[in-house]
């Protein structure tokens, strides 16, 4: 039994409709009813999320960093909109509502490999990302994040001289550091040790409970979804409709404690 | 030694250090344009700005020439701003030198920003950057070995021009006479003691350059 047919999952958790298990009672934060295609590879994603970590769950090749990259704005979906927090980030049936270009989304993105500036160090990596209008003001809201995120101590060095947990640490501070509408990881610790993933996604966990800023964190690895919320939409071969509790995601990868 | 006239030296420098600024310039932003952007023609312009790679100096040298020259539009419009022709003046062979280097700079550095790993670029641009800032900041600095190596070659081009610069600047000693046309002058008046050292400080300075752009090539990234 897939999930788009099980009768008891909150399915179908369209704008409007009933919220899922687990999820807040305020009004959706995000919007998604969209469709786009990539050679054979077809994508139809809808669903609201509120504010809070919703883990984004489904195994390779399910669409999961293809949604990241439509929310982020790098992709363009055929047809659908897409909006945050009352703001319309594209409306392909509205050609009167410009698409947001992906520099003014304002989007906080961990990406697998965390893809920091080489020739920059921690602190000036995260400033990039910093608004404000001077060079100083940027610095000091960079270095506020990086000290939320444990990761003052290397603010002076380089990518290079960091591990790869340090690097996610700084990747996370540059993500959040623009106050973002909505925040998306993308398998961001996937590489890392056991002990510093726990440590990381317990990190995750209370900066968002702390900012409340809606968050999509991906994985195809069961531990991390049941670790990181109760909340999870998931995805199947391009569709990706359902948010439902975590016990109904596990109890449906035949191994659930529900 | 005394009598050494080292006017085709300091004039080589001049001529080759400003062609090789106006080399970077339009060599860095067309190859990022080239690199990063999509426009109708492009195959065509990055054909285009090949040419001095595969035409004979000569041929480069006669076309500009006729571009530069006092019946065409180029020539006139410098002939009403400073009053005097534009060809066999120095600034013709800043020119030459240009059009002549301006491939290599801008081929290596076409190659190095298309190396650049677009994860870098997406990752800046939800972060808030784009336009110059997205290059300046991130794709530039990124490919900076390619693009200082390119213009380590551009210099090396404009130092060494010497077909096409004798044909727009011409051979005046002490105005457009350059290095590689002088030691050419010399070993035509059979005067090969000067033809040697000329040479040999030619030499000299193209491994001081090399040398230094190996240091900055280490230094970057």
């Amino acid at each position: 039994m897939t999930a788009a047919d099980r009768p008891h999952d909150g399915a179908g958790t369209g704008p409007g409709e009933r919220p899922p298990p687990g999820a807040s009672t305020t009004s959706a934060r995000v919007d998604v009813e969209l469709t786009a295609t990539y050679g054979t590879f077809h994508l139809d994603a809808r669903f609201a999320l509120a504010g809070g970590l919703t883990v984004l769950f489904g195994p390779s090749g399910a669409g999961k960093t293809r949604l990241l990259r439509l929310l982020a704005g790098l992709d363009t979906p055929e047809h659908g909109r897409i909006s945050v927090d009352g703001r319309t980030l594209v409306d392909t049936g509205s050609p009167a509502t410009p698409t947001v270009p992906v520099h003014e989304r304002r989007i906080g993105l961990v990406p697998q490999v965390p893809a920091l500036l080489p020739h920059r160090t921690a602190l000036s990596n995260v400033a990039l990302a910093a608004r404000g209008h001077h060079r100083t003001e940027r610095r000091a809201v960079a270095r506020e994040w990086l000290a939320r995120v444990d990761a003052e101590p290397f603010a002076d060095r380089r990518p290079s001289q960091l591990s790869g947990g340090q690097q996610q640490r700084v990747a996370l501070a540059r993500a959040l550091v623009g106050d973002p509408r909505l925040l998306l990881l993308d398998e961001p610790f996937s590489g890392l040790d056991l002990p510093v993933r726990r440590r990381l996604r317990q990190l995750v966990r209370d900066l968002v409970a702390d900012t409340r800023v809606p968050t999509v964190f991906v994985t195809h690895d069961r531990d991390e979804l049941a670790e990181l919320s109760d909340r999870v939409l998931l995805a199947e071969d391009g569709h990706l409709h359902h948010v439902v509790h975590v016990e109904v995601a596990l109890a449906d990868l035949g191994g659930g404690q529900a | 030694m005394s009598g050494m006239d080292w006017s085709p030296l300091l004039l080589s420098l001049r001529v080759a250090s400003l062609a090789t600024l106006l080399t970077a310039v339009v060599g860095i932003v067309g190859a990022y344009l080239l690199a990063r952007t999509r426009f109708p023609g492009r195959g065509l312009v990055e054909a285009i700005a090949s040419l001095p790679i595969v035409l004979p100096p000569t041929v480069l040298g006669y076309y500009l020439l006729v571009a530069l020259g006092r019946g065409s539009p180029v020539g006139r419009a410098w002939e009403a701003v400073t009053g005097s022709p534009l060809v066999f003046t120095w600034q013709a062979a800043v020119i030459a030198a240009t059009i002549a280097s301006l491939p290599y700079c801008l081929r290596t550095a076409t190659a190095a920003i298309r190396q650049v790993d677009h994860a870098y670029e997406e990752a800046a641009r939800v972060a808030g950057l784009h336009g110059p800032a997205l290059a300046v900041t991130v794709t530039l600095p990124l490919a900076g070995r390619g693009i200082i190596a390119g213009i380590s070659l551009a210099f090396a081009r404009a130092l060494g021009d010497f077909g096409t610069t004798i044909m727009v600047a011409g051979n005046i000693p002490g105005r457009t006479q350059t290095m590689p046309i002088a030691v050419y002058d010399r070993v035509q008046a059979f005067d090969t003691a000067t033809a040697g050292v000329l040479a040999a400080v030619l030499a000299a300075v193209a491994i001081v350059v090399l040398l230094l752009v190996r240091r900055l090539e280490s230094s970057a990234l």
